[in-house]
């Protein structure tokens, strides 16, 4: 397994640097550095000197990809992409273009993005298997097909309307929980009672259909009509044999996330007014901020690509017959 | 044996522990306060009142800050010398911490003194001496602690020492020490310092004597250090003079600058003129500290009435009341009515009068406004999307608030911002720009046709006023009633200004060689081109009725979409023809506007701020004598000469002047809006119990429909249980069969 996790991490290496070149080149094609340092440097006032200044300070004033006025391996490297990029590999992240230290901000700004983004995933997990198996158990009949209804329904209506009908009924109307805001420690848990609750709401419609059909497969193999055959009661079959070995398909889709959660959610944090991550590289695009985006991106292929490794892992635990060579 | 009980009896049971520990947890968190306020507990019935940011701000060293969301914080933090009156209008500027106003006394070339009524063209030095007051103190602060024996605790530090600090909170000790002139003259000279952006460097420089070679003195110095040592630099500006600034003694100081530029003394009511210790650069530049995001930038050090104890962008912003604060009364006096409204209610009271003030971070206007109207936010503009929950427009244009409101006891601010939205034509364009006949008509067809008042009823929700020239109401200058028409587009009736007919404007657009929108001479129809920002659905409504305005002409308008980025280099490079724009004053003087159609001020050849690249020689040539005069007859005859020349030659199409429109709780007092004036803070007051009241009596949770909810729940879920239960019975009758 260890041959495995050390290939897989070499390959890892081209492509953070394929992610990292897309990044910058999008980037780039929509902004210039000129009209980052105008944005930095606000709307009044501002003169060529000023511009020029600011890009030279930050290292913009340099050629994007290629300098051609350089020599040798400096035609390659003595270029924004280049200064900018190297740094990352080693996790270090720099300042962003306002002067912060984009590592301390992510540092504080990963808790309240995952006081909301655990108890989604975990709670979500509950709801959701649990309704998709109360399904799968009435397969065929018309709870079964009122609840896929429901699904596809609630799948229908935008994240949105349940944020703002949530607040709206939950805050506004019957007055029990804060429309927005967030307080570190225990605090928190009266500003994320809602985001939580929505964000779990939110995603019954889609997760609970897709469980179900993998429930529904599962149910339909042989050792489950064999097991039934030979008594087992139906919940025990369920709860037992089924949602063991539907496990694997499962995993796929949550052990895939696990490490991106800390990333936050872009909408519910926007709304709720947490001060997550998601927030964060909104914020970061909005102001032009090259360094955070190139470091958010960065760090989200890094745990993705984590996260299919934890999920390859991860299918050796739930699967004896799974091997990694 | 134990035997097995059903899923559904787990579930129960959990239910049965989970829905009391919820609602326990929920009275035990919430105390007495409402369940969905967004405070602490303990923060119910003080003196602290709610406000919010959007965007983090920027920069908070009083060189580099400039924008809005920026000066909501420097303003109440640090003192310039000067101030504007709270109450009076037209605007007044009053010592802060100066002791009187400065006067200015002017030089010759050959450093001769001239008579205080010099006329402008001999002087060539203007002196303020500044006198400020004895036994100020800046706020407690870790750059300011010394121990015993005199020595600074904090300006040595080493990677150790910085290990357990993450805030400016973290340092154990604070100190304080007095205001000094020197301290004035120190934050001028960091205008010009390598590493600081301040937006006022270019203009300052073209008025402070020597001020931009002191920029490339302290460059070449900080380069050569740079060079030499590793980690940050810091440059000890005392060892550098400034040839325009000096200390005179303790508490005075000299500003010398470049000609006579009496709106000098308004810049002097800015943060980038307040004082700066020279400890705050040696303790913040120390290596280390930028990497833990402590830095003058985000920590500032001043000696006004509040001093920020949290700033956590990310979250929640605090300002505290200072207590080392010097001390100020409430102003006495202030316009006719001002009493009748209130405002003189707190005379001669202590200031500050409210103790902390938080700004949290909230992103979305919606819930921004839900809190306002659940009293948790004491103050709130109107957007468009709350509009007319909020205000309500009568048949004869009068505005109040709507009876939801009215009953909540939340009052309306209303008042003309010292702004201006035009519609610019690019003089250096070929069709539309130029100073020809043809092109003057072919501007004022298009500036009769424009009809701003249908826009400002559309699009502003009635909150503005069409302009009739470059000058808001409340700036000297500015003329109302029929004197103050522009002739070329409007007519005066007895209701007041009425536009020109579309029929007049098709005649002077025939007259300019474009009958019925077709160029006389090419046969073809005329197109033009209209540069804008801001390309998303909320705008197309907008840009349609633009189109609109141009097709009451025949002219076809092809409207060139772009972000604000692109917009200022197409603006840059003059390859505009047509474009929408906007100016926020810096303070209350006609130049502030004027300058803007000032011809040493165009965008493509001088970088300035005349986008429309206008160049009158005669309009300029006034501008330079309006500059240096004081408010009186003659100056508005030249402002009234140079108006005319504007609607003559109709670069702008004036637009209108927006009005704000603030809301106000009951609780809230001393409101009374002061465009011009950052440092309102300190004049408010809050009646902290009167909040509390009314945040319980309009917030009382209201648990019926949970009860309902699960009931409804149960209902889902019966049919559920029976059919299982049913099957289970089943399977048993079966294989009991």
């Amino acid at each position: 397994m260890f041959a495995y996790v050390v290939r897989r991490a070499l390959y890892a290496i081209p492509i953070l640097i394929g992610v990292n070149l897309i990044t910058f080149v999008l980037f780039f094609v929509v902004n210039t550095p000129d009209d980052m340092a105008r944005m930095h440097l606000g709307m009044k006032r501002v003169t060529p000197e000023a511009v020029q200044k600011w890009k030279a300070e930050r290292g913009y004033d340099k050629p994007l990809l290629y300098n051609a006025e350089a020599s040798g391996a400096g035609m390659l490297t003595d270029t924004i992409f280049f200064d900018k990029s190297v740094r990352l590999f080693a996790f270090d992240f720099g300042a962003s273009d306002s002067g912060r230290d984009i590592g301390a901000d992510i540092g504080q700004r990963m808790w309240p993005s995952l006081a909301i983004a655990v108890p989604v995933l975990l709670l979500g997990l509950l709801v959701y298997i649990s309704f998709a198996m109360l399904l799968a158990f009435f397969r065929g009949s018309y709870l079964d097909l009122s609840g896929v209804v429901l699904c596809v329904v609630l799948m229908s209506i935008s994240g949105l309307f349940y944020i703002i009908g949530g607040q709206y009924l939950f805050s506004k109307l019957l007055h029990l929980v804060p429309v927005s805001g967030y307080e570190p420690g225990w605090l928190a848990w009266r500003f994320v009672l809602l985001p939580v609750a929505i964000g779990v709401f939110a995603g019954i419609g889609s997760s609970s259909r897709w469980y179900r059909s993998i429930f529904l497969e599962e149910i339909n193999r042989d050792y489950v009509r064999t097991a039934r055959a030979k008594g087992l009661p139906e919940t025990r079959l369920l709860f037992r044999h089924v949602l063991k070995n539907a496990l694997v398909p499962i995993l796929t889709g949550v052990v895939v996330v696990l490490p991106t959660l800390f990333m936050g959610n872009l909408i519910l944090e926007s709304f709720f007014g947490i001060p997550g991550l998601g927030s964060y590289t909104i914020e970061a695009i909005q102001n032009q901020d090259f360094a955070i985006v190139r470091a958010m991106v960065f760090l989200g292929s890094v745990l993705y690509i984590l996260g299919l490794l934890l999920t390859d892992i991860s299918y050796t635990l739930v699967d004896p017959r799974i091997r990694l060579s | 044996m134990h035997a097995r009980q059903p899923l559904s009896k787990h579930i129960l049971r959990l239910l049965q522990w989970l829905v009391p520990a919820l609602v326990l947890a929920l009275l035990a968190a919430c105390g007495e306060q409402p369940w969905n306020s967004p405070y602490p507990p303990g923060q119910a019935g003080k003196n602290i009142l709610y406000s919010s940011f959007g965007e983090r701000p920027n920069h908070l060293d009083p060189a580099q800050s400039y924008s809005s969301n920026e000066v909501v914080f420097t303003g109440q933090i640090y003192e310039p010398p000067l101030q504007y009156h709270f109450l009076e209008r037209p605007y007044r500027l009053v010592p802060l911490t100066a002791t009187g106003m400065p006067k200015p006394w002017y030089l010759d070339a050959e450093g001769n003194r001239l008579a205080d009524d010099a006329d402008a063209k001999d002087i060539a030095v203007s002196v303020y001496d500044i006198e400020i007051r004895k036994g100020i103190l800046y706020q407690p602060h870790p750059a300011l602690a010394k121990d015993a024996q005199g020595h600074y605790l904090y300006h040595h530090l080493d990677a150790e020492a910085l290990e357990d600090i993450d805030s400016l909170a973290d340092f154990p000790r604070s100190g304080t020490r007095e205001l000094v002139a020197a301290d004035y003259v120190y934050q001028i000279k960091r205008l010009a310092y390598p590493t600081l952006h301040s937006p006022i460097f270019g203009l300052m420089s073209d008025y402070i004597l020597g001020l931009r070679d002191y920029a490339a003195t302290l460059r070449e110095a900080y380069e050569e250090r740079a060079a030499r040592q590793s980690g940050p630099v810091l440059l000890r500006l005392d060892d550098y003079p400034l040839e325009g600034v000096e200390v005179l003694d303790r508490y005075r100081y000299r500003i010398r600058i470049r000609g006579k530029y009496p709106q000098f003394l308004y810049w002097l009511a800015m943060p980038f003129f307040s004082p700066v210790p020279w400890e705050a650069d040696a303790f913040y530049t120390q290596p280390g500290m930028k990497e833990k995001n402590i830095t003058l930038d985000w920590y500032p050090l001043g000696t006004g009435p509040y001093m920020l104890t949290v700033n956590n962008p990310n979250r929640q912003m605090v300002l505290q009341r200072n207590p080392n604060f010097h001390g100020e009364r409430y102003p006495s006096e202030g316009e006719p009515g001002d009493a009748a409204a209130g405002y003189l209610d707190d005379a001669g009271r202590e200031l500050p009068m409210i103790d902390t003030v938080i700004y949290s971070l909230e992103k979305e206007a919606i819930p921004y406004w839900n809190k306002f109207l659940q009293g948790y936010y004491d103050s709130s503009g109107v957007n468009s999307d709350s509009f007319d929950q909020a205000v309500q427009i009568g048949s004869a244009g009068d505005i109040s608030l709507t009876p939801q409101l009215q009953k909540k006891g939340i009052r309306l601010n209303t008042a003309v911002s010292a702004s201006i939205f035009y519609t610019g034509f690019n003089m250096l364009d070929p069709v539309v720009g130029g100073y020809s006949k043809r092109a003057r008509l072919l501007r004022r067809a298009i500036s009769i046709a424009m009809d701003y008042e249908e826009y400002i009823s559309i699009f502003a929700n009635g909150r503005g006023i069409p302009a009739q020239g470059p000058l808001p109401p409340g700036i000297f200058g500015y003329v109302g009633g029929r004197a103050g028409i522009d002739p070329y587009v409007y007519d005066w009736t007895p209701q007041g200004p009425r536009r020109k007919p579309i029929s007049e404007a098709r005649r002077l657009l025939a007259e300019a060689g474009y009958p019925d929108g077709r160029d006389l001479e090419s046969g073809k129809p005329l197109v033009l081109y209209l540069d804008t920002t801001g390309g998303g659905p909320d705008d197309s409504a907008r840009l349609n009725w633009i189109r609109k305005q141009f097709a009451k002409l025949d002219i076809q308008l092809q409207i060139r979409n772009t972000d604000y980025n692109r917009f200022q280099d197409k603006m840059l490079k003059g390859t505009a023809q047509i474009f929408q724009w906007g100016w926020n004053a810096d303070y209350p003087d006609p130049e502030n506007f004027l300058f803007l159609l000032y011809g040493r001020n165009g965008k493509v050849e001088h970088q300035g701020e005349n986008a429309a690249n206008y160049a009158n020689p005669e309009f300029d040539r006034l501008f330079e004598r309006m500059s240096n005069m004081d408010n009186g007859p003659e100056r508005q005859r030249v402002i009234d000469r140079m108006v005319e020349i504007l609607r003559r030659d109709a670069p702008w199409v004036f637009g209108f002047f927006p009005k704000q429109f603030v809301l106000y709780h009951g609780w809230y007092h001393n409101a009374k809006p002061n465009l011009m004036a950052n440092n309102t803070l300190k004049y408010r007051r809050i009646d902290p119990l009167l909040r509390e009241q009314k945040r319980r009596e309009w917030n009382r949770p209201i648990l019926w429909p949970l009860g309902l909810l699960a009931l409804l729940l149960v209902v889902a879920i019966l049919p559920a249980v029976i059919a299982y239960r049913r099957r289970e019975n089943r399977r048993i009758r079966t294989e009991a069969g």
